[in-house]
């Protein structure tokens, strides 16, 4: 095993590998920006050193810089947690000439499953059913034959295309010709290319992804799959383990599949093979993430596996230390991720400075977070804070549970989507197990009913502002009027606001 | 003590004293039997009749929030000895509407010119965080009379950004 590992990452993700770094006894290092100096990742690792400034194309996606600081430290390893570098071969490959292990996939097979051709290619050849479609231009009298072919409803798309631009959806062999017309003179203005294929429409799919995991010796396994198909904007939101929509005879199937399709590319340590299923449960290879998922602890929950620590352990050349018919899913295992955006302002970002934070814990909760009170979030990275999980050994129990915690969870002086999960939880077809990709955007545009029932609580909240109020003059033995300066200038004049600024400097 | 209190479009005059170091209070000249502890972490628990409460007080750049269990209140609260300069701020910005920044961030884009006519719901300029760009809209029909930044200004959450008349 490594002595000494370091991880190209920050926020909580460079937590939940530091994390498993200690429980090895492995050295960990962390890499910071100029706005990180007082992230929580630094604090936490045995060693940490800067790579550059707060714009992450000079700091966490700087590859000379990453791998100096790996070789002046004598970090044998590398884990790129996701995003960032996580699925760059070309930084694979600097880690591997500088003889530094890359936690992860081999850059050859990196490069497959990252181009979409190529990775569509790889799962057809090894008989992974793929979105059934053309890709290639077609004159309307190919496209009737090809049509009829796929099966009806299918989608017209513009070979050079992108942004929407282009496509028509065609539900019947009658309304072929039309579209194909409007939609070929849509991309000829568009991308100069009036070029168009077909693929089958596949109609409110499900976003469903198995987890694989193999070894340098030839053994790859799945561990179940999650549901993801609650997303904004091809955004995941919530994701569950397992699916309600997978028996196990799917299950079985799927992840054979997606084996079959890693293995096919030479895939070794951890990843995910995407799926959309349609509502008769058909399912079409989408695409393979080569990294860890960010919602990779639903997976580890309810199969009891450490992610983290098996890709260290292969990574540094052991074998699995297990075979498929060691792993069995039990219970059910929620999580929703938190951002730093406001749900009813178009989920715009709230960076800034947390001023109270109160977290959940108790039976079933597990919570990886990178933020801690009083820290300021910077405005340079993904807003995304923590993620809450949940264990319980049903779904009905699971979703209660995670409304529970939520309860618990409070987040003060930045606005988070907190309130959304409420709703999202609630909801009759998510408690139903009816959702699809398009299931949040559906729930976003229908109209909250009414104003919120607050039966009572208005007098309390009236009271505690009176209380705050009361309580901030006397601690300053005096009037605080007209001694304040107005930092943000000219700033709203509310009573209750004069009050919040004397409360704050006070705590100073 | 007594605060007029303003919470989801209802004001409430809340009376408070102190007797025996617990507080005693008053809702809208009706006592209001609620038990009050201050907790260590800023939060209030309030018992009413038995029923549990916590109250958290919540700062922002943009003001105060109290939240109460998971509902969140953005209450305005009059203090009745500094009403006169209360008013004062009332009056001086009535007829004038700003534009405060939501949140800090850069100010990528300026759609229109100090001076120039608005209408209510017209972008006035672009600001950027964390690689979203937001569209601050004008509140109102008016006139743009100040404009406080240019493109490329750092600016702060609650920074007055533009006014308009």
């Amino acid at each position: 095993m490594f002595k000494k590992l370091l991880i190209a990452n920050r926020g909580e993700i460079a937590l939940r590998v530091i994390r498993a770094c200690r429980e090895m006894s492995i050295t960990s290092v962390a890499v910071f920006s100029d706005v990180d100096r007082t992230a929580l990742h630094v604090g936490k690792a045995d060693e940490a050193y800067h790579v550059g400034p707060a714009n992450a194309s000079e700091s966490y996606l700087n590859i000379e810089k990453i791998i100096a600081t790996a070789k002046r430290c004598g970090a044998e390893a590398i884990h790129p947690g996701y995003g960032f570098l996580s699925e760059n071969p070309k930084f694979a490959r600097a880690c591997e000439e500088a003889a530094i292990k890359f936690v992860g996939p081999k850059p050859s097979a990196m490069e497959i499953m990252g181009s979409k051709t190529r990775a569509r290619q790889a799962a057809m050849a090894a008989g992974v059913p793929c979105v059934p479609g053309t890709a290639r231009g077609l004159t309307l009298a190919e496209a009737e034959i090809e049509g009829a072919k796929i099966g009806f409803p299918v989608m017209i798309k513009a070979a050079a295309g992108g942004g929407g631009k282009g496509m028509r959806v065609v539900r019947t062999a009658a309304e072929l010709p039309s579209a194909f017309e409007t939609a070929g003179s849509e991309a000829q203005r568009a991308f100069g290319s009036g070029e168009v294929y077909l693929e089958k429409l596949i109609e409110n799919p499900r976003h469903i992804e198995i987890q694989v995991l193999g070894d340098e010796h030839g053994n790859l396994v799945y561990l179940g799959e999650r549901e993801c198909s609650v997303q904004r904007r091809h955004q995941k939101v919530i994701e569950e383990a397992p699916s309600s929509f997978l028996d196990s005879e799917m299950r079985r199937r799927m992840g054979e599949v997606a084996v079959r399709a890693a293995k096919s590319a030479g895939y070794t340590n951890a990843g995910t093979v995407e799926f959309l299923v349609d509502s008769e449960r058909n399912f079409y290879f989408l695409e393979m993430n080569t990294r860890l998922q960010v919602e990779h602890p639903v997976t580890e929950i309810t199969t009891g596996v450490d992610l983290v620590h098996l890709q260290l352990r292969i990574a540094s050349g052991e074998a699995l230390p297990f075979q498929q018919h060691d792993i069995v899913m039990r219970g059910h295992a929620i999580e929703c991720r938190i951002y730093a955006e406001d749900p009813d302002n178009n989920f715009f970002p709230s960076p800034g400075k947390i001023t109270r934070l109160l977290q959940p814990s108790g039976p079933g909760v597990r919570e990886d977070s990178g933020i801690y009170e009083g820290w300021t979030v910077p405005l340079d990275y993904d807003p995304m804070l923590a993620k809450l999980i949940v264990y319980a050994s049903d779904r009905p129990s699971a979703i209660a549970r995670m409304k529970r915690a939520l309860n618990e969870y409070f987040i003060g002086g930045i606005q988070t989507n907190l309130g959304l999960f409420r709703r999202i939880l609630d909801h009759p077809d998510f408690i139903a197990g009816r959702i699809d990709t398009g299931f949040l955007d559906r729930l976003l545009s229908a109209k909250e009913n009414g104003a919120v029932p607050v039966n009572g609580l208005s007098e309390i909240a009236a009271l505690s502002a009176a209380l705050f109020s009361a309580a901030a003059p006397s601690g300053n033995h005096g009037s605080s009027n007209g001694v304040m300066p107005s930092k943000a200038k000219g700033a709203a004049s509310s009573g209750w606001k004069r009050v919040a600024r004397a409360e704050g400097l006070r705590n100073l | 003590m007594i605060y007029e209190v303003t919470v989801a479009e209802r004001t409430y005059k809340v009376e408070l004293s102190r007797e025996d170091a617990s507080w005693q209070c008053k809702l809208d000249g009706k006592p209001f039997p609620a038990e009050i502890v201050l907790r260590s972490d800023g939060v209030y628990s309030i018992l009413i009749e038995g029923k549990s409460y916590e109250a958290t007080q919540e700062h922002t750049p943009l003001g105060n929030n109290i939240v109460v269990g998971r509902h969140r209140f953005t209450p305005t609260v009059r203090d009745p000895r500094s009403f006169r300069s209360l008013r004062r701020a009332d009056s001086a910005a009535q007829g004038s509407k700003k534009i405060t920044a939501p949140m800090p961030g850069k100010v990528v884009r300026i759609l229109v010119a100090a001076g120039a006519q608005v209408e209510a719901g017209q972008g006035v300029l672009v600001v950027e965080a964390m690689k979203m760009q937001n569209e601050l809209k004008s509140p109102k029909n008016g006139t743009i009379t100040k404009l406080n930044v240019a493109e490329g200004s750092p600016v702060e959450a609650g920074q007055v950004l533009a006014e308009i008349e």
